[in-house]
């Protein structure tokens, strides 16, 4: 099978997410993760809070953590760089335990990478110490629900990195 | 214009169960006029108050969340007016002290501090409620009003630079995170 054909389902994601309690999605959608926009705002049990920036996610996102709610943030790699003092000022800072979806754009699963803002994104969690799981087939889905536990586990964030041919 | 002290004594008195993030030159003064650390959170990343804040208002809707930020922060995540506008968090009050400098780093004026209107902004983002003072007897006769009412509200203080300047806090952003959340989660049971 081609990386296409073995490619995430859009449901398969957000039935993973509604599995593990999620009840917000901030974000800005993006050219890897609008596959899933669809699925994400036919969801009723998710509520989505779109963002003019990525670095409003992470803020807003432990805003809801502190009110107890279960959010996630969903951006593209490019909006993660973008986000750096939110992500150190806020996310680590706070130790939060935030599961930060990740578009991955550039990804070639597995590939050399020739677009910047894929080959920065794995540089650029270590130097920050974020683990992080790569998501870019049906088998992985699994993985979301893992990192998620591993952030809670370890009061720390945990990024989940979804690779999709986005440019089909 | 107002003395910043004003804005924050007056809050402090008002704030009710209301959850706080106090950001910029706020952060190193609220604390000397809360009267409910354990429902504050102080912002430190520049810009990311009105963002913290949002997240709380829509967590937590029954309770009021107000907002203290600097115009030079307001500068730097200006797009957080349209994100809120957009959910629109009846219980979210977002006060910007207005003093065209940046605070913080020794008072350089702001880009376009005299051309900005944030209030006309916020206006035409579609914010349902906006006020602006400059007078302190205009703020405290028609506080109650500011306070009262289905928001988001902004409201746009005139006030002078803050001397002396104060240290910061000594409870840290992780600190703060798990008292708060402590802290609501103890009042749900």
């Amino acid at each position: 099978m081609t990386s296409v054909e073995q490619g995430l389902s859009a449901e398969r994601v957000v039935a993973t997410l509604r599995q593990i309690g999620i009840t917000h999605v901030v974000w800005l959608p993006d050219s890897v993760a609008t596959f899933m926009y669809q699925a994400l705002a036919a969801e009723p049990d998710l509520i989505l809070v779109p963002v003019c920036r990525e670095a409003e996610t992470m803020a807003i996102a432990l805003g809801l953590m502190m009110g107890g709610k279960e959010p996630i943030c969903l951006i593209q790699n490019t909006g993660f760089m973008e986000s750096g003092d939110s992500i150190r000022g806020l996310v680590l800072e706070a130790k939060a335990p935030m599961l930060l979806m990740i578009g991955y754009k550039g990804w070639r699963f597995g590939q050399p990478m020739t677009d910047s803002s894929g080959v920065y994104l794995e540089p650029l969690l270590n130097a920050w110490g974020i683990r992080y799981y790569i998501v870019d087939s049906e088998a992985d889905v699994g993985m979301i629900a893992e990192a998620y536990a591993e952030a809670k586990r370890n009061e720390e964030p945990v990024a989940v990195l979804i690779g999709k041919d986005w440019q089909r | 214009m107002i003395p910043s002290d004003a804005i924050w004594e007056t809050l402090a008195r008002r704030r009710g169960n209301a959850l706080v993030v106090p950001s910029m030159t706020s952060v190193r003064n609220w604390s000397r006029f809360s009267t409910d650390p354990e429902l504050d959170f102080p912002n430190l990343p520049m810009g990311k108050g009105s963002s913290v804040g949002l997240g709380l208002a829509l967590a937590r809707p029954e309770r009021k969340v107000i907002v203290l930020d600097g115009d030079g922060a307001l500068l730097m995540n200006l797009g957080s007016l349209v994100t809120i506008a957009n959910m629109r968090p009846k219980n979210y009050l977002y006060f910007l002290f207005q003093n065209g400098i940046y605070e913080s780093t020794g008072g350089q004026i702001l880009p376009g501090a005299d051309l900005v209107d944030f209030a006309a902004i916020a206006r035409d983002t579609g914010w349902p409620r906006i006020y602006e003072f400059t007078e302190p007897a205009d703020w405290e006769a028609r506080v109650d009003e500011v306070m009262s009412g289905d928001g988001p509200t902004f409201v746009g203080v005139t006030v002078p630079p803050t001397q002396p300047k104060l240290p910061l806090p000594a409870r840290t952003t992780s600190q703060a995170y798990r008292e708060v959340k402590a802290r609501l989660l103890r009042e749900d049971t």
